[in-house]
């Protein structure tokens, strides 16, 4: 009962405000969301009590979904400690969003509508953490997918909007075209699509192949590496990560909720969930790594110039995503998801500071025109601070605990492409280092660049954005020193009771220079942030000019938006204008039905002068006499 | 009660020419009054027939592989039977036809103010026909209705369409004209070479695998006609695009159920090794139909045409799933079927309403109605999502099932066939994004009102439809179970013995498909 009440109480907010917003009023809508969002928080900490710190499971049956020949599947829950960590993180970040959106939002005409999409997002994802099977876990995919199409567009009346809501839903969708067809590659393999059969029979396959695409593969190969595709979609991933950036024209808390928090790592709860298949496969599991490595600096790469300030933190999740998948890929679940929770934290806190600042300034968001603001909102200050301290990883904060954790998983470990995960790790740590630093030091201190109107009239936000921006502050503070133990430390197999696999504990001896090496590269990110934007601050365009093809490279995001529209885009509208110019109207049409017709219409024009005209008597007259015709014939044929 | 339930089927398709009747009688001196008992008529016999379809369903025994309220009467001749009854693979189009009716009546309601009378009788006399061509247990019946149907088609095109309706009725007519034909051929010679017009006995009936491919042939050039494929859809964008919008709901809804209908009646069982052997033709014609369809709706100007052109893409997936002879596949194609039947549909009523408002299927003439039209753009969307394949959807189900039974068979196909899923999302919401979002700029857009009640009226049960089938399709899938099973199995079995050696490695259930573990 509590785990439908944990799914479902934030469909029944969606369906209140969706439905009767209106009539309820903004405040109502609200309060109704919010609520109902915050039981399940608290609800979730119950079942963290009793699942991951009580070492339970437990599954649920809510409905048959789908039965047809050998495949079943239904509407049912699989609770464990991979499910529990996934309940906490999203239900308490979305309830943490449901309050601060009251404030965040205040001037929107639109609220119900607003809070109606939050709790279906929350709904949706709730259904894709608590899946027993693949299906459901796709609907909450694709549902989430929704949600997030429908909050970039949420002020649908710009352009940008809805341009970058196409965007996200049409690349999830390729994601999900790998993802689809992993789940019938599962199918075919296995005959079900329940998660608990497929992990206890997965074994026997480890040599089986299939044949797919005209090439016999390693069957369990194939299927990782398509559903790892789908994860790639949904947690943007080199390749896939386009439609992130663009997401940030969504207002902030759904930023912070969806595209930071929660449905960005649902791609990397999956590979988590799925461990003991891709546990199979050495090949799946080193394009995971070489992926995520890849992602996690070539992201951070492009952190260093944006100078929107959503974009920066967007491109800073692209990156520590990166971390969570090279982290699966050198096989350290357990580190993975432990980032993914404390990420959780310290990025919703970030964006939602972000929105803070945001708000601060009317929506003004390029960091060009902001500097100097700590004296108008110290409070804000302080909460970025604390998750800079965070994400960089300064001891004893969160990241300190999850990010050191996942590179040392990929010193140690000997699977292929971990060395190169390693480097990219270290090296990306400097990065996100440096550009986080460059936020705050840019939109914080030194003298202020913004007009001084906008600046004079800048100011805290209320009091329900402050108390959830203080919450997570807290998380990001504690969240990792408190969880180590149990997510990575000696009590990480009773923790984690068999949800993922979780790897030898014996202690492997790190060298100094290799263990200190993420804290260097985050000091040195620090020191040279600090020089560029504190102390020498016409450096930053001095080097930008000297190392333009460099800098526009970056700025423009590797070029990966002109390339898609140059191959993808464009093609797609230009063929499809082709085959229908070309191939409908004037090879199919020109010598198919016109070219009868021509013909036809010439005899036609004779014979009108004696009949009425309309082609539809024709029509009627062949049909009846053929029918007449057939009736005589047959009925004397039976007499024969 | 009995003699009710024993002609349940006949009285169904009596109902409408009974309600024809009365239309014929009403007269009044006020235009008005006489257009609104019209229209009163016409839908209280609709009702009347869907009830009886829930009957229908209701008596329906989910068990039972074979036909079920068969009535088999004398007609012409000792051969020619009146024969009908409904199995799994018939009962729910029967359903569908009867469950949109009303609403087609309803939406016609007040955008229908000319002809009135013969509008109705139209729709009247193409109810009694589809019911038949779904029903008909006499391939020479079946032959009736399936060509008789398209009569009143023709008429709603050509008098009641747009300014181009007698292009679009001609170009319709000679495309079924010439499946037409061929058909007639291959079933005139069905029956003298089997000596019977009975469809249950001819399913049993083995003809030469040789002379099998060329009636394949004759009935696939009507089916893929009505289905429509590529190439021959290009009537579709036409049709729907002049007719009203009464006429796009049945056309999209139930008329191109008739060629997935056959092949599943005809092509599959009666000719099994014909099937096998054309495969390959018609899974590469429906990857053609869903990549170049899709592409080609990404660029309409016209929401009408792009939406024919979806239809299009979505029948692709149905041949697929006819073609891979699984349960998986037949049954996804038969949701799918049944999911585009509510779907276009209601798309079509959705373009029918701001047609309704402002006379142009322009799509850049629209633009942001999400402002004044809140509850229209919520049902569209909707609609769209579930066009798209949205999990939790009708959409969904059907695609899923097709695409997991088409893996199993060849990857490739599944492979080809997914794109549509990316494709699909890129035209479906590209539209949603000129009609519905962006800035409402245009002053006769800004004077559009919003849903009336009767609008509403028409789309509830259609939402509630979609929702249903994508939540709990086990009320849909269970009537199909037993006579698909019967359907593959029985198809394996007449499958010539050639053939089956050929197939054998695709034939067995999915996980024998896998080369065993080593």
């Amino acid at each position: 009962m509590i785990y439908k009440a944990i799914v479902f109480l934030p469909l029944i907010g969606f369906l209140i405000a969706g439905l009767f917003g209106r009539k309820i009023g903004d405040r109502a809508s609200q309060l109704i969301t919010a609520g109902l969002v915050t039981v399940g928080a608290i609800l979730s900490w119950k079942v963290f009590g009793n699942i991951a710190m009580g070492g339970g499971k437990d599954s649920v049956h809510v409905l048959d979904w789908v039965n047809s020949g050998t495949l079943h599947f239904a509407w049912a829950f699989k609770i464990d400690t991979l499910t529990a960590v996934m309940l906490v993180v999203v239900n308490s970040v979305s309830a943490l969003v449901h309050w601060y959106s009251m404030g965040y939002m205040h001037e929107d005409p639109d609220k119900p509508r607003f809070f109606a999409y939050l709790s279906l997002f929350t709904f949706a994802m709730l259904m894709l953490v608590t899946s027993d099977n693949l299906v459901q876990m796709f609907f909450g995919w694709e549902g989430v997918g929704l949600a997030s199409y429908l909050l970039i567009g949420f002020w649908f009346k710009k352009p940008s909007a809805t341009a970058a809501a196409i965007k996200a839903f049409v690349v999830n969708r390729v994601g999900d075209f790998g993802f689809a067809l992993g789940i019938y590659g599962v199918f075919a393999l296995t005959g079900s699509v329940m998660f608990d059969d497929i992990f206890a029979n997965i074994g026997q396959f480890q040599h089986a192949t299939i044949t797919f695409l005209g090439h016999d593969w390693n069957a369990i190969t194939v299927v990782c590496v398509l559903l790892f595709i789908g994860a790639m979609g949904k947690s943007a991933q080199l390749g896939l990560h386009t439609w992130l950036p663009d997401a940030m024209e969504g207002p902030t808390p759904v930023s912070a909720l969806i595209h930071a928090a929660t449905m960005v790592t649902a791609g990397v709860f999956l590979v988590a969930r799925f461990s003991p298949v891709f546990a199979f496969s050495a090949d799946a599991l080193h394009m995971v790594t070489i992926i995520g490595a890849s992602t996690a600096f070539f992201a951070a790469t492009i952190g260093l110039v944006q100078n929107d300030i959503k974009r920066v933190i967007a491109y800073s999740t692209c990156s520590q995503l990166g971390y969570m998948f090279f982290a699966l890929g050198v096989q350290a679940y357990d580190a993975a998801i432990f980032h993914l929770f404390t990420h959780a934290f310290f990025k919703a806190l970030l964006f939602l500071g972000a929105g803070s600042v945001i708000h601060a300034m009317h929506h003004e968001q390029d960091m060009r025109k902001m500097g100097g603001l700590w004296k108008k909102i110290p409070f804000t200050m302080a909460v970025m601070v604390i998750g800079n301290l965070a994400i960089t990883g300064v001891y004893p904060f969160a990241g300190y605990f999850s990010k050191d954790t996942i590179i040392e998983a990929a010193y140690l470990s000997d699977a292929a492409g971990s060395q190169y995960a390693f480097v990219m790790g270290v090296a990306a740590a400097f990065l996100t280092s440096f550009y986080s630093w460059r936020l705050a030091f840019m939109t914080f201190f030194g003298e202020t660049r913004a007009d001084h109107h906008t600046f004079d009239h800048a100011h805290e936000g209320p009091w329900v954005m402050r108390i959830p921006l203080a919450v997570l502050a807290f998380g990001a503070i504690a969240a990792g020193f408190l969880g180590h133990h149990y997510f990575v430390g000696e009590g990480a197999s009773t923790f984690w009771n068999h949800a993922v696999v979780v790897h030898g504990g014996e202690e492997e001896h790190i060298p100094f220079a290799i263990k200190e090496s993420p804290f260097v590269a985050m000091l040195l990110g620090l020191l040279l942030a600090a020089w560029f934007y504190l102390r020498k601050t016409d450096l930053p365009k001095r080097t930008a000019e000297t190392w333009e093809v460099l800098y526009d490279f970056l700025l423009n995001k590797w070029y990966f938006d002109e390339l898609y529209d140059f191959l993808f885009v464009r093609p797609a509208f230009w063929i499809g204008r082709f085959l229908w110019k070309r191939g409908d109207e004037q090879t199919i049409d020109g010598y198919g039905p016109n070219g009868i017709a021509s013909a036809v219409a010439t005899i036609a024009a004779r014979a009108r002068k004696l009949q009425s005209g309309y082609v539809y008597h024709y029509a009627f007259a062949m049909i009846i006499g053929l029918a007449a015709f057939v009736t005589w014939f047959m009925a004397h044929g039976a007499g024969l | 009660m009995t003699f009710f339930q024993n002609n349940l089927l006949s009285a169904m398709m009596l109902v409408p020419l009974i309600g024809i009747f009365f239309i014929m009688f009403i007269r009044h001196e006020n235009k008005d009054r006489e257009k609104t008992n019209i229209r009163w008529v016409a839908l209280l016999s609709t009702l009347a027939t869907f009830a009886m379809s829930i009957a229908l369903w209701a008596g329906f025994d989910n068990s039972n592989p074979g036909f079920q309220f068969v009535e088999n009467y004398a007609w012409i001749g000792d051969t020619i039977r009146y024969s009908v009854g409904v199995d799994g693979i018939s009962i729910l189009f029967v359903v569908l036809t009867a469950f949109l009716m009303p609403i087609v009546i309803l939406s016609s309601w007040e955008s229908v103010q000319t002809r009135v009378k013969e509008y109705m009788i139209a729709f009247l006399l193409l109810e009694t026909l589809m019911i038949g061509v779904f029903t008909a247990l006499d391939i020479f019946l079946f032959y009736v209705f399936f060509e008789g149907g398209l009569i009143p088609m023709y008429l709603i095109i050509g008098v009641w369409g747009g300014v181009n309706r007698i292009y679009a009725s001609f170009k319709f007519f000679l495309y079924t004209l010439l499946g037409s034909v061929l058909m007639l051929v291959a079933v005139l010679f069905m029956y003298f070479k089997a000596g019977t017009t009975d469809i249950p006995t001819l399913m049993n009936f083995h003809f030469d695998p040789g002379v099998q491919n060329l009636l394949w042939l004759a009935f696939f050039a009507s089916f893929a006609v009505k289905m429509p494929m590529w190439p021959v859809h290009t009537w579709l964008p036409d049709a729907h695009v002049q007719a009203p919008t009464g006429g796009s709901v049945i056309l999209a809804g139930v008329l191109l159920k008739m060629g997935g209908y056959g092949f599943l009646r005809f092509s599959l069982p009666m000719l099994p090794d014909a099937s096998v052997h054309f495969a390959w033709l018609v899974f590469a014609l429906s990857i053609i139909a869903v990549i170049y369809t899709s592409l080609v709706a990404l660029v309409q100007e016209d929401i009408k045409k792009l939406i024919a052109y979806s239809s299009v893409a979505h029948m692709g997936f149905v041949t697929i799933g006819i073609f891979v002879f699984g349960a998986n596949g037949i049954e996804g194609a038969i949701f799918t079927m049944l999911s585009h039947g509510i779907v276009a549909s209601a798309l079509f009523l959705c373009v029918g309403v701001i047609y309704d408002r402002l006379h142009t299927r322009e799509i850049k003439r629209y633009g942001g109605l999400a402002v004044n039209m809140k509850v229209y753009a919520v049902v569209f969307v909707l609609f769209s999502m579930a066009s798209v394949g949205l999990p939790g959807t009708s959409g969904f189900i059907g695609e899923f099932l097709v695409l997991n039974g088409a893996f199993s068979y060849n990857s490739w196909v599944a492979f080809g066939a997914a794109t549509g899923v990316i494709l699909g999302a890129a035209y479906m919401l590209y539209l949603v994004r000129r009609l519905i979002f962006g800035e409402l700029d245009k002053d006769d857009v800004k004077a559009m009102p919003d849903l009336s009640v009767r609008e509403k009226l028409i789309f509830a049960p259609l939402i509630a439809v979609v929702l249903w089938m994508g939540i709990y399709p086990n009320s849909f899938l269970d009537p199909l179970h037993a006579s698909v099973d019967k359907l593959v199995s029985t198809h394996f079995a007449n499958l010539d013995h050639a053939t089956k050696v050929k197939v054998a490695p695709a034939a067995a259930e999915p996980e024998h498909t896998e080369h065993e573990a080593r």
